[in-house]
């Protein structure tokens, strides 16, 4: 088995960087990473994870979807889609790594996103094993093995360096040329590695999510639970949790006039937005509560319902880390379950 | 200090001075913790807590809770109730549905703080004299109470509450002003392209998630320009930098001269951005041009930017100052 | 129009008048056949206090070099009080963007009254001559907008 040592790296990633955009989590402060194209010299982070999630890289904040222009009395659309560059992004964790799948679901169902498909043909995923995991990780209430990340190459960690795996066709092509900058190893150093990251999160304490109280068909359930009132009081109605989440794919589409041409782009959107869902006929969700409500069934109840049973939530914590007032997914789940079991 | 809270709160329900209590809900962590209402005594044992991470300021909720029927005991920081004052100043809350109880402040803890410091997986913590001791997912750490002590609790501004009914523990006093204008001391002596630069770097990272102006006590508007999509203002779209500088000049700008310097909006920022320096500047000015003000100080006080003198300096002594 | 005669640049620029007294004294200028630059754009307010700082920010925002706002002199005030208010809060704004170190030169503010036709054609004479030795606005400019660059932030370039 292909193994990197970690003073190989940079080699590694120069050579990688010949043939495409390469982009690493670097620390921006302590304990603080995110996402940018790696550049000789650059120093890649060790953190867990980036603050933002890694679906910036096939779902923008804002792209542009077209443009309209008036030229001798006649309307011009410019459509400014073009073939993205090859890319590819080292270091996604298994949750990353698994919330590409789920906007897949999304995007690329029919009528295929096809800004989205572009940008997802051409990005490799590099990813990363944990060794370090946070106690506010919970990824595998949903059956995702951080010591396994999918992706196009594995890379798993031994603290002194990386274990090497192409799972995919694109992640041979890839990884072959690379192969001398690596030495062979027995893969059983690998299993060593991903035994113990396991170990580390079989003791994480937020393992044990209610999970089976959610879930496709629940809607009936849980949707006019009282608690939702008390769980959503708090909210202070920012984006917060659904600009970091890797799974968030709600957007709205905008106009916006440069004086020269109207340009429509998209932008995400948040559930949690006072004009989310605003329509022509008013909005159906007029309070906070319905709103914050959304959001959790978005992810626990209707995502599931319409695929397969796969929830929307890949248990990254980056929620419970950033949320203004800590009223995240795991509180939600725990306060609705819990109190079933009592009934 | 946690237990006389509860104590306390249990007693004011017990008679019906109040109906409910707004505090703070513990979470899974210990460190993260939830303003939330409670209405029970045995809500206020279970989960009732009061501790170096409460930072959260719970004086915005009065403004929904105080319209509401019956009387809620709100339990106020000095920060809070500075908030708090100030909200009474715009008339925002029903001060006679609310019964407000100063609780003393030791500075909070930034979670934020621990993490840069190198510690991770933190999954309890107890206070140890100066120190917190963490319990984390790979063993016991400890960090001394300073070293984790959010910026604003650092330069902390008073240990008073200028409001309440009644105070448990110690009334403090009013801490001297020089640390908390340091930081933008140095901005001011940079050149303009330095400063251009710093912030430029700072805001780029904005994720325009709006918590900043969420959760600020000044923010109070019942729909905010940024929210109205006819505006022509990308509210939610981190579309261009132009956006990002005019959506924090103008969130700093419209509580000029009501902002309290909580510091909730640098708290809350998931880029942590120090947005406090935006407001801590119109302050600086404010007290430079118009006389030493203190928002929230008194409820009677006049905002500087409703009132003026004749003698008022005119703009150009922008202009006039020293460096380009 | 003001020109610089170095780099051809040619600003704009967004002058906010009050109806009561700097119209008028724009108004007056051109009576008089008093010149003032042609790239001055001007925008009638009711008061120099209508003018929310918003205002100031979008004309950066929508392509302006140069934002000077004219308003009756203190004290002269149709509404009485109204530029003693807009003082205070443009003084805290240029100071603001001074901060964020954004040319401070770009914004200004000037009380001309309806009889100083001539000190309207003077201050926007100079403003304009400012602005066009100081260049184009780029720290507070919406890249959408600008003429000659039709993208703005390039989504995957994060």
């Amino acid at each position: 088995m292909l193994y990197l040592k970690a003073e190989k790296l940079d080699a590694f990633l120069a050579r990688a960087a010949e043939t495409r955009k390469l982009y690493v989590p670097v620390d921006s402060e302590p304990g603080r990473s995110s996402y940018r194209e790696w550049t000789p010299g650059t120093a890649v982070s060790r953190g867990l994870h980036t603050t933002r999630s890694a679906k910036d890289f096939f779902f923008p904040q804002t792209e542009n979807l077209a443009g309209f222009r008036v030229e001798d009395k006649k309307i011009r659309v410019i459509d400014p889609r073009a073939e993205t560059e090859d890319f590819a992004v080292f270091g996604v964790r298994a949750c990353d790594a698994r919330s590409f799948g789920i906007l897949d679901k999304v995007f690329l169902a029919d009528p295929v996103d096809t800004y989205y498909e572009n940008r997802r043909r051409h990005g490799l995923i590099l990813s990363m094993s944990c060794r370090r995991p946070a106690e506010t990780c919970f990824c595998k209430n949903f059956g995702i093995d951080a010591a396994e990340p999918e992706g196009d190459v594995r890379f798993t960690d031994d603290g002194d360096g990386w274990y090497l795996e192409a799972l995919t066709e694109a992640g041979k092509a890839f990884l072959d040329p690379l192969a001398d900058l690596c030495e062979d190893r027995d893969p059983a150093g690998a299993e060593a590695a991903k035994e113990k990251t396991r170990e580390i999160v079989d003791r994480l304490p937020l393992n044990d999510l209610p999970v089976g109280k959610f879930g496709g068909g629940k809607t009936k359930e849980l949707f006019d639970r009282p608690e939702w009132a008390e769980l959503s009081e708090a909210c202070i109605g920012c984006g917060t949790c659904t600009f970091v989440c890797p799974t968030c794919q709600c957007y709205d589409i905008r106009d916006f006039d440069t004086g020269r041409e109207i340009r429509r782009f998209r932008c995400w959107d948040s559930c949690m937005y006072s004009d989310f869902t605003k329509m022509a006929g008013g909005n159906p969700r007029l309070t906070q509560k319905e709103r914050f409500r959304q959001r959790f069934m978005h992810k626990l109840v209707y995502f599931p319902e319409n695929n397969g049973g796969e929830f929307g939530c890949v248990g990254c914590g980056r929620c419970l880390a950033s949320c203004p007032i800590h009223m995240h997914i795991v509180k939600v789940m725990k306060r609705l379950g819990e109190d079933e079991n009592e009934q | 200090m946690r237990n006389k809270l509860v104590e306390r709160a249990k007693e004011l329900l017990a008679d019906g001075t109040v109906t409910r209590v707004i505090g703070w809900k513990r979470g899974e962590f210990s460190y993260d913790v939830t303003p939330a209402v409670f209405e029970t005594a045995e809500e206020l044992e279970k989960d009732f807590v009061y501790d170096g991470f409460c930072g959260a300021n719970v004086s915005k909720y009065l403004i929904r809770e105080s319209a509401k029927e019956g009387k809620i005991l709100a339990f106020l920081k000095p920060c809070d109730a500075f908030s708090f004052n100030q909200l009474l100043a715009e008339h925002r809350i029903r001060r006679e549905n609310v019964y407000a109880v100063g609780i003393p402040c030791e500075g909070m803890a930034d979670i934020g703080k621990i993490r840069s410091a190198g510690i991770d997986g933190v999954t309890g913590i107890r206070e140890e004299g100066e120190e917190f001791v963490l319990s984390t997912l790979y063993g016991e750490e400890r960090i001394a109470k300073k070293d984790a002590l959010a910026e604003r609790c650092l330069v902390c501004k008073s240990k008073r509450h200028p409001v309440y009914d009644e105070l448990i523990g110690e009334e403090g006093e009013d801490l001297p002003d020089d640390a908390r204008f340091e930081a933008v001391d140095k901005l001011e002596k940079m050149t303009a392209e330095e400063r251009f630069q710093f912030w430029r770097g700072e805001l780029s990272r904005c994720i325009r998630c709006n918590a900043c102006r969420n959760v600020c006590p000044a923010c109070t508007c019942e729909n905010c320009v940024f929210d109205n999509p006819d505006s022509g203002l990308s509210q939610k779209a981190a579309a261009d930098p132009f956006e990002e500088s005019m959506y924090h000049i103008i969130r700093a700008f419209h509580v000029a001269g009501r902002c309290t310097d909580c510091g909730e909006c640098s708290r809350v920022c998931p880029e942590n951005i120090p947005l406090h320096l935006l407001n801590r500047k119109f302050i600086k000015d404010i007290d430079e041009l118009y006389g030493a003000y203190r928002a929230g100080e008194n409820a009677e006080n006049k905002n500087p930017l409703v009132s003026f003198r004749e003698e008022d300096a005119e703009p150009s002594v922008v202009h006039e100052r020293g460096r380009a | 129009m003001q020109v610089n005669e170095q780099t051809g640049f040619v600003p704009t620029i967004v002058a906010f008048c009050c109806n009561w007294c700097s119209y008028a004294g724009a108004d007056l200028s051109g009576t008089n056949r008093l010149q003032y630059p042609a790239n001055v754009k001007i925008i009638r307010v009711p008061c120099s206090c209508r003018v929310n700082p918003m205002f100031i920010l979008r004309a950066f925002g929508r392509g302006a070099d140069g934002v000077i706002l004219c308003g009756c002199h203190p004290g002269d005030c149709h509404y009485t009080t109204g530029n003693y208010y807009t003082r205070r809060r443009m003084t805290l704004l240029c100071s603001m963007l001074d901060y964020l170190g954004i040319e401070r030169k770009r914004t200004r503010v000037e009380w001309v009254s309806a009889a100083e036709g001539a000190k309207f054609a003077k201050t926007m004479r100079s403003f304009a001559e400012e602005i066009a030795a100081l260049g184009p606005n780029r720290r507070l400019e919406d890249l959408r907008v600008r003429k000659s660059e039709p993208e703005g932030r390039v989504p995957d370039a994060e």
